[in-house]
């Protein structure tokens, strides 16, 4: 049973690294409940919802399940790259695993490819099961395969944002702070934020504030994409912009124990 | 190939107004197990942490294997194994998948399995992290360290919280990394570690050296040992003193109990015996005290309770 201690020290390549962290990272993440509520559980029963939601609220002229299921994708995006995130990564200071993988080979860059990588896999998944169930209860999006192109580039462009605002939360507050605040902007977000209920059917003065919230430029991005169209520009430059300052702002601030 | 794993010259930290660490100098001989000791808030980990790169020195220098733990991170840490003093893993993880996942971070890595069945956390499973008793929780913390054969490894408190046998079993895992060639570098604040463990031991407290040596060198400098005895009270310790070698000393430490101080060999030991044979006094006891590490550095930190 004796092991030989002869030091052979030495880092791992660096994409074999890479690869762990994001194994490492969506293992656990499959693994929180709470967390698989947010992302599966909330956006299906919205998408069940949704197909008798004229009885609830006026979503505007069309089929109720075409209105709601770009704004039920956007929601999954928002569940799974910042209120899992933040938590995650507001856990993970609080029991000093980022300081503890700090002294390992992995660099820090390559700790946030992983987290990233590990919610963009969480979030193929989600998105897949979505499009399928939508379909399924009768959603008859346009566009073809240029919609499904899109909505790519949207998650992708909404991940940045909605990722660096959640390091950002993560990185400067307490976890348990962390956790209080991230899962209070889901909800309000979910009821407020133009996810679910079109931008067009909110008073005109809370129209402008909503499109510039990253949750009101990604979904109506989703809804035009699914209309048949490419999405927006004024979608795109606030996903972009969003992205950049929270990036920047994370950068400076966010404290690694 | 530069001798000194760690060298550490007048580092100062301070945290607002406390200064933890205050002038520190001291250095790890490649190939040793180097121990330092110090009571709560000496400045261990303070140093230990400087060492591994999470704090830039205020002022003086650290070189860890030749390099800055800062600047030359990216060099230092395939190099160096780090146990932190607690935590360091994710609540939720098994302890075997941790072990792997860190493993996969090193070009060579030991054998995950031999490993965890080495510091007894086979038995473990499918136990989660933040389940698993403080024990069990160090031992992992010590396996992630040595997962990726660092020819350093700095150990912070290792054995805080185990059962005697899990400290046993851990000292003869620092044993084994010695002869294997790994640097270690622990802190504690248990006299007996530092003392069965190490080659050389540094004493720091209010963040200076205070000490610093082998252990024997330690124990034996300045020493007076004695030997305690147990007798009936109100004996002639005069009698006794001039049957003894020339420098001997008898004291009655409290009635019936006597300290002999001198030079504490067979033939004082056979003095004492044979003068209570001539006086026809049966001795109750009789031991031979050596001066512990503890002696030292109660002498050394002082006898009162820290705050």
């Amino acid at each position: 049973m004796s092991l030989d201690f002869e030091p052979r020290p030495g880092a791992a390549p660096v994409p074999r690294m890479v690869l762990a962290q994001t194994v490492m990272e969506t293992r656990l993440l499959m693994r929180n409940g709470e967390q698989l509520l947010l992302a599966l559980v909330i956006p299906l029963l919205l998408l069940v919802a949704g197909t008798e939601a004229t009885r609830i609220v006026d979503l505007g002229p069309g089929r109720p399940i075409d209105i709601v299921t770009p704004g039920v994708l956007a929601l999954a995006i928002l569940s799974s790259s910042f209120t899992s995130l933040a938590i995650a990564t507001g856990f993970e200071r609080r029991y000093g695993v980022i300081k503890r993988l700090g002294s390992t080979p992995l660099p820090r860059w390559g700790l946030l490819v992983g987290k990233i990588g590990s919610v963009l896999l969480v979030q193929a998944a989600q998105l897949v099961i979505l499009v399928l169930v939508a379909l399924w209860l009768g959603w008859e999006p346009d566009g073809g395969a240029a919609a499904y192109a899109w909505m790519v580039v949207l998650a992708l462009l909404g991940t940045a944002a909605f990722a660096a605002l959640a390091l950002l939360l993560a990185g400067t507050l307490r976890a348990e702070a962390t956790l209080a605040v991230a899962n209070l902007v889901y909800v309000l977000l979910l009821v407020g934020g133009a996810v679910l209920v079109p931008l067009s059917r909110y008073p005109d003065a809370a129209q402008t504030f909503l499109s510039v919230l990253p949750t009101g430029a990604l979904s109506e991005g989703m809804r035009t994409v699914f209309e048949g169209s490419a999405p927006p520009v004024s979608s795109i430059v606030v996903l972009v912009v969003w992205a950049g300052v929270a990036a920047a702002a994370t950068a400076r601030t966010f404290k690694w124990e | 190939m530069n001798s000194l794993a760690v060298e550490v010259a007048g580092l100062v930290m301070r945290y607002g107004d406390t200064t933890a660490v205050d002038g520190l100098s001291l250095t790890v001989e490649t190939g040793t197990v180097t121990a330092v000791l110090g009571p709560n808030g000496a400045g261990k980990t303070t140093t230990v942490e400087t060492c591994e790169g999470y704090r830039r020195p205020q002022a003086g220098t650290v070189r860890v294997l030749g390099l800055d733990p800062v600047r030359d991170a990216a060099r230092l840490r395939p190099r160096v194994g780090v146990m932190l003093q607690s935590g360091g893993a994710w609540s939720a993880a098994y302890p075997h998948e941790m072990l792997r996942y860190v493993s996969r971070l090193y070009a060579d890595p030991l054998d995950v399995d031999s490993l965890i069945e080495r510091l007894g956390l086979g038995g473990v499973g499918r136990t989660p992290y933040r389940r698993l008793s403080g024990g069990q929780q160090q031992r992992l913390a010590l396996a992630t360290a040595l997962v990726g054969r660092p020819e350093l490894v700095f150990l912070d408190e290792p054995t805080a919280g185990l059962d005697p046998q899990a400290r046993r079993s851990t000292w003869e895992l620092v044993d084994e990394l010695r002869a294997s060639g790994v640097t270690v570098v622990l802190t504690t604040h248990f006299m007996d570690e530092a003392e069965r463990l190490a080659d050389w031991v540094h004493v720091i407290d209010h963040g200076r050296l205070i000490a610093s040596g082998s252990p024997k060198h330690l124990t034996s400098e300045g020493a007076e040992n004695t030997i305690r005895l147990s007798a009936p009270a109100g004996i002639d310790t005069a009698g006794l003193v001039t049957a003894l070698p020339a420098g001997s000393q008898v004291v009655e430490q409290s009635p019936g109990v006597y300290l002999v101080s001198g030079t504490v060999d067979p033939a004082l030991l056979q003095g004492v015996t044979a003068w209570f044979a001539t006086q026809g006094v049966l001795l109750d006891a009789i031991a031979v005290r050596r001066r512990t590490l503890e002696d030292v550095f109660l002498d050394l930190t002082g006898r009162e309770l820290r705050s």
